[in-house]
C-alpha cells in the first residue's frame, strides 16, 4: 500500500507543536535488543528518528485503534503498545525515567483521533447547551477564528439557532458528520446532537443552564442520556490509574 | 520510512466518515483519471480498485489544502509541494462540495484547533475551564501555542 511518505516526513519534522517529545528504547522486532531513538507524538502518529536532529524519521506508529499497557521487562520503565489484531505487532518502549514513563503512556493512551474527536463533540455540545440557555438565545460571540465559517446552505439558515459556531456543526439530519463511527449510540435526532426538533415545530421552553458539579459526577454534567464521552474518558482514566498502581505495586517489590 | 502496515489496513476495513466511487488521478505523469473506491476514515484518505478490498493507498490528511477546482472536481495537495496534485472528479457539484467540507475538517490539527476555540469559548462564558472535570487541562496536546517538548 502505498503511503504519501514524503508528506509525513514533512509533517514529522516541521515546527507544528509535537505532544510529546523525548528519547526512549524501542525494542527490535526479531532481535530483542533495544535501540535508543528520538521520538516525536504528533497527533495519532508516533514518530521515531535515529538522532535527535535526524532530518527524516526512521519510522512511524500509527496509533489509531491501539491499548497502551505496562510490561514485565528487566529494562524497568517500560511499557507496551499493542493493536487488536491477533497478528498485530507489540511495539515495546523503554523510557528513562518514572516521570518519563508516566508521561508517555498517558499522552498515548489520549492520542487516537476517535478520542479528540469525542472531547471536541462533548465540548461543542456544552457550548451549545449553554447558547440555548434562558439568557443566551442565539447571541453570543460572532467573531470566527479564519479557518471556520458557517456554511451558507439554506438549510443551515433555517435552523439558525448557533450562527456563530463553526462549520462543524450538525448536518441537516440532526447528526454530527462523524456520528456513523461511534456506533448507534447518536440515533438521529436524539438530544445529543443539540437537535430538540428538526422539523421546525416550536421548540419547548430552555431549560435553565445546568449546574457543573465540581467532583466526579460527570454524568450530570452532560445531557441524561448516556454519554459516550463520560464513559469512554472514565475507562481511559481508570486505565491509567491501574497502570500506574501495577508499576507502583512491583516497584515495591512482592508483598511478603 | 517504516510504518505498521497491518494496522493501516485494519484502519482501512472500518466503517467511514464518508465514502463513494470518484474518479481519481496521482500526481504522476501521465496519470488519468480512474475510478476509485476512495474511503475517508479518521485522518485518512484510502483508495482502492473498485473490485479489491485492500486499498492501493492512503493518504495522510495533515497540512493538506483541499481546494475546489472547476466544476465537480476538487484537488488535495500537501503543503510542503503544492503542484503536486491528487485529484478527484464527482459525479456532482454538491457531492464535490460535500467531500471537500468533509476533508477539510478530516485532520488531528482541525480537531485541535476546534477544541481550543471550544475551550475558550466556554471558559469566556462561564469563567471555568471545561477540561478540568475530565482531568485532563494540562495535557500539552490541549495548549494554545507551542508545547513543552
Amino acid at each position: 500500500m502505498k503511503l504519501n511518505e514524503r508528506s509525513l516526513a514533512f509533517y514529522a519534522t516541521c515546527d507544528s507543536p509535537a505532544d510529546n517529545a523525548g528519547f526512549l528504547y524501542k525494542r527490535g522486532e526479531r532481535h530483542t535488543a533495544y535501540h535508543r531513538r528520538w521520538f516525536v507524538l504528533k497527533g495519532n502518529m508516533l514518530f521515531y528518528f535515529e538522532e535527535r536532529d535526524s532530518r527524516e524519521p526512521v519510522g512511524v506508529i500509527v496509533l489509531e485503534g491501539c491499548n497502551v499497557e505496562l510490561c514485565d521487562s528487566a529494562e524497568g520503565f517500560a511499557f507496551a503498545i499493542r493493536f487488536g489484531g491477533s497478528k498485530s505487532r507489540t511495539y515495546v518502549l523503554a523510557a528513562e525515567s518514572q516521570a518519563a514513563m508516566e508521561s508517555w503512556v498517558k499522552s498515548l493512551s489520549r492520542a487516537s483521533f476517535d478520542y479528540m474527536r469525542l472531547v471536541v463533540r462533548e465540548l461543542e455540545k456544552q457550548l451549545q447547551e449553554m447558547r440555548l440557555g434562558p439568557a443566551g438565545g442565539c447571541g453570543g460571540s460572532r467573531e470566527l477564528p479564519g479557518p471556520w465559517k458557517p456554511r451558507p446552505s439554506g438549510l443551515e439558515q433555517s435552523r439558525e439557532r448557533l450562527p456563530a459556531l463553526p462549520a462543524i456543526l450538525p448536518k441537516e439530519n440532526g447528526c454530527a458528520v462523524w456520528n456513523n463511527v461511534l456506533g448507534a449510540d447518536r440515533p438521529p435526532g436524539s438530544s445529543g446532537c443539540g437537535g430538540h426538533d428538526e422539523e421546525g415545530t416550536p421548540r419547548p421552553p430552555p431549560l435553565p443552564p445546568r449546574r457543573r458539579v465540581s467532583n466526579g459526577e460527570a454524568g450530570a454534567a452532560v445531557a441524561e442520556s448516556p454519554s459516550t464521552f463520560c464513559r469512554l474518558h472514565e475507562q481511559y482514566s481508570r486505565e491509567v490509574a491501574r497502570l500506574r498502581q501495577d508499576w507502583q505495586q512491583r516497584r515495591r517489590g512482592p508483598r511478603p | 520510512m517504516r510504518y505498521n502496515e497491518r494496522e493501516l489496513l485494519s484502519l482501512a476495513r472500518q466503517p467511514a466518515e464518508k465514502a463513494a466511487e470518484i474518479r481519481m488521478s496521482v500526481p504522476k505523469k501521465g496519470s488519468v483519471l480512474k475510478k476509485r473506491l476512495v474511503k475517508l476514515v479518521v485522518n485518512f484518505l484510502f483508495y482502492f480498485r473498485t473490485d479489491e478490498a485492500e486499498p492501493i493507498g492512503a493518504l495522510l490528511l495533515e497540512h493538506c489544502r483541499i481546494t475546489k477546482e472547476e466544476e465537480n472536481i476538487f484537488s488535495i495537495s500537501f503543503i510542503e509541494e503544492p503542484e503536486r496534485k491528487y485529484c478527484f472528479e464527482c459525479a456532482t457539484e454538491e457531492q464535490c462540495q460535500e467531500w471537500v467540507e468533509a476533508l477539510k475538517r478530516a485532520s488531528y490539527e482541525f480537531l485541535r484547533r476546534s477544541l481550543i476555540f471550544y475551550r475558550n469559548e466556554i471558559q469566556k462564558m462561564t469563567g471555568k475551564d471545561p477540561l478540568e472535570q475530565y482531568g485532563i487541562s494540562e495535557e500539552a496536546r490541549f495548549q494554545l501555542g507551542a508545547h513543552r517538548q
